[in-house]
């Protein structure tokens, strides 16, 4: 869900596969292969103590580190919290290539999942067990974590989609909240002639967003086997949702703002931006980052493609991973499964994260959590049924990190320029294709 | 930089072709604008205000927005203050903030500006003073690279250093930031012309004639000459190092190492993770707290500072 690539943070990918290079002989893989680990040994593990190193900046994981010392006394664990996105990313694939201080543990976004888990960058954990938690999990974040019998994280959070909408705008216009992408096209147009310095939305062009998108509309633009991939973004969603968002774009609806900046913030705060299609864990974001429109903002269901049609998607979302060059093997999945799965899931919640584990999902307690930043709604209803209703044969590239590293240059010229939306996609799909041929995957 | 201007401005020139007979005028001084209070120009007014509004907008919108909370930040004006002055929580709350991690960026950040700054001036008085008082094969060469150093800039030389450092298994130790820190070619440039022209060769002699040791004459008659130029290195190489970003950015990993700025980073990036917390105003207070070292350090050597710069400017 990182917004900004800037070309420094290329440079260093780069200066990172250029470490690779330099360091690459003295690979060995001397891993336990696929011995189950019984949960006798991970007990003993864990009486006998140790320190595990966590690299990871969800932010909720901080008591569930402390609560974790706590029930095991003998367990020290080290979290580094100071990196996320692309610079954490940047630190992990370093620390890979140099063989040397690779953490135990380390946070992986989905989109970002299947490009460590194929470099062999990551462990295996169904041999801990972690392939009976499968039932445990919303289809989404468990397919983003598996790949066939192998799995190479536990889902920490979920991001299903809803729209956040700015009520105090709709109402001070008498503009009804749109339930399909049509009307929000409409909405979009009312808003501005009401009040010109009222967007539908902020989108300067966002990877992230835009694949969101084209999940929910049906469009399946990547598909992967193995070091198979095929790009393809010609298909009938992807068309869907270029006609939709094309007028948005060419009628000047769209605040060209970036999301995640402070110009951002200000415009949720201060009514320029009227709503927010995005994943389910925005609420704790509103109410550190916009703590001045606390009351004016709701949730509603994303907009659908046809009306009744309840088909959504996900946006954002993470895993914590155990990277194979990492040590502590066993306290290490013992505390993702805590963190996870365990008791963990509770304190997270109780924090603000959205769970990606079906029974926190659908307990009563927490479909009744009254939000107060939204009036007092109880928006985890709308949130778990999005959850359930995202399709799970979405699959990423196992080079996404890049491909959305290049999204500006290629889609987002649609933004800026007269290139169609469409067009600015065929770029982007041939761009990747080309990465993806030159890092040796075949790629159609 | 105007700094500069006016230390030149201020010393005495004697107007040379005053009082010569004969002497072709080519302006004649009037008495009402001496050098010393040269004539007002109105363009030149103009364009230094717009210099200082420039360059010191941006600290009064930085100092205005420390005393505003995240709401404040967003609610009011940049220029003016919000309803609530939070200068101080926010002060005390950057302190606290995470366990108080920002005091120990700003004890790294110490560590590298009094080793790597420190060593680096060191360095250049060293080899300054030795190209400037001693003679030896090999000396155009090494002016020559000295100069072609100068115009190559650090960041072009970070990804080579990271590339050798990783094979040396420096990295993410704070040598990585402190080793590249020591070499400053500017600093020895300037080291080198200002011991040219600030000590007399005949002094050298007149020392080695009385049978001080080469030690004893650097250190009891070069250094306190060099005095100046000294501390204008020190301001520069402290300068550098207490800004730099990019070296510590792909150097260190561990956030324990991290200094000031790749600190202050991390907390504005906060703002753009799912669930961060957002804390502008952390991270502008803060800024703020950053800069407060380096302000007091100019204003405490700004007489070094500009005897310094001006050495070597006028032929006395």
């Amino acid at each position: 869900m990182r917004k900004t690539t800037s070309r420094l943070m290329r440079g260093i990918a780069v200066l990172s596969v250029l470490a690779l290079g330099a360091t690459a002989c003295g690979g060995s893989d001397d891993s336990a292969g696929s011995e189950p680990v019984s949960g006798d040994d991970i007990t003993a593990a864990l009486e006998k103590g140790g320190t595990i190193k966590v690299w990871a900046w969800e932010p909720t994981l901080k008591t569930v580190a402390a609560d974790f010392e706590k029930k095991y006394p003998k367990v020290k664990v080290e979290l580094v919290a100071e990196r996320s996105g692309d610079k954490h990313y940047t630190a992990l694939t370093n620390a890979i290539s140099a063989e040397k201080g690779v953490p135990d543990v380390a946070q992986v976004e989905y989109f970002a999942l299947s490009q460590y888990a194929l470099t062999k960058g990551l462990t295996d954990l169904a041999p801990y067990g972690a392939d009976k938690l499968k039932d445990k999990y919303t289809p989404g974040p468990w397919n983003a974590v598996s790949e066939g019998d192998a799995v190479y994280g536990l889902p920490m959070d979920s991001g299903p989609m809803a729209m956040f909408y700015n009520k105090t705008i709709f109402d001070k216009h008498k503009i009804a909240v749109p339930t399909t992408w049509d009307e929000y096209v409409d909405a979009a147009r009312k808003l501005q002639k009401a009040d010109p310095k009222v967007f539908i939305a902020n989108d300067a062009g966002d990877a992230g967003f835009t694949t969101s998108m084209l999940w929910q509309a049906g469009s399946r633009p990547y598909k992967v086997d193995g070091t198979n991939v095929k790009v393809d973004f010609s298909d009938a969603g992807a068309k869907k949702y270029t006609d939709t968002w094309q007028p948005l774009i060419d009628e000047k609806l769209l605040a060209p703002i970036t999301g995640w900046t402070d110009d951002w913030y200000k415009g949720l705060g201060d009514g320029t931006i009227a709503t927010l299609t995005t994943g389910a864990w925005m609420p704790a974001n509103f109410v550190t980052g916009v703590p001045q429109a606390s009351g004016d903002w709701r949730a509603a269901p994303m907009p659908a493609w046809t009306k009744g049609d309840k088909a959504s998607a996900e946006n954002g979302g993470s895993s914590l991973t155990l990277p194979e060059l990492g040590e502590n093997e066993e306290l290490a999945y013992a505390f993702v499964e805590y963190a996870n799965s365990g008791a963990g899931v509770q304190s997270r919640i109780k924090e603000g994260a959205f769970p990606a584990t079906k029974a926190e999902l659908e307990s009563s307690e927490f479909q009744n959590t009254e939000f107060e930043y939204f009036g007092g709604q109880k928006a985890n209803e709308i949130f778990a049924e999005s959850a359930a209703n995202v399709s799970d044969d979405w699959s990423y590239l196992p080079f996404q990190q890049y491909a959305n590293s290049i999204f500006n240059d290629t889609v987002g010229k649609a933004y800026v320029s007269n290139t169609k939306l469409s067009e600015g996609l065929k770029s982007w799909q041939d761009a990747s294709v080309k990465y993806g041929k030159e890092q040796g995957f075949t790629v159609e | 930089m105007s700094t500069p201007l006016t230390a030149a401005a201020k010393t005495p020139t004697t107007p040379a072709a005053g009082s010569g007979k004969g002497t072709p005028r080519l302006r004649t001084p009037s008495k009402k604008h001496t050098p010393g209070r040269p004539k007002r120009s109105v363009l030149l007014t103009v364009l230094t205000g717009l210099m200082l509004l420039y360059t010191v907008v941006p600290l009064i919108w930085l100092v205005i927005s420390a005393t505003k909370t995240q709401e404040g930040l967003a609610d009011s004006s940049g220029l003016w203050f919000a309803d609530d002055f939070a200068l101080w929580s926010n002060i005390s709350d950057t302190f606290t903030y995470n366990d108080g991690i920002f005091t120990r960026w700003l004890l790294n950040t110490l560590l590298y500006v009094v080793l790597g700054a420190g060593g680096a001036t060191f360095l250049a008085i060293l080899g300054g003073y030795a190209l400037a008082k001693f003679d030896f094969p090999g000396k155009r060469g090494v002016f020559a690279t000295v100069i072609g150093a100068v115009a190559v800039p650090g960041t072009a030389l970070a990804v080579p250093t990271f590339l050798m450092f990783s094979k040396m298994g420096l990295t993410d130790t704070p040598w990585a930031v402190i080793l590249p820190s020591l070499v400053s070619p500017f600093g020895l440039y300037l080291m080198w012309v200002f011991a040219t022209e600030a000590i007399p060769t005949e002094l050298l002699e007149a020392a080695r004639v009385d049978g001080a040791s080469e030690a004893r004459t650097f250190f009891q008659v070069a250094l306190p000459l060099l005095a100046p130029g000294i501390v204008t290195v020190l301001l520069f190489t402290t300068v550098a190092t207490w800004n730099n970003y990019f070296l510590p950015l792909i150097m260190l990993k561990d956030p324990d190492w991290y200094p000031l700025t790749l600190g202050l980073s991390a907390w504005n990036s906060q703002a753009e993770t799912i669930g961060g917390d957002v804390i502008f105003n952390l991270v502008i207070t803060g800024s703020l707290l950053t800069i407060v070292p380096l302000i007091a350090a100019f204003l405490l050597l700004q007489k070094y500072w500009q005897s310094g710069l001006a050495a070597g400017s006028v032929k006395e």
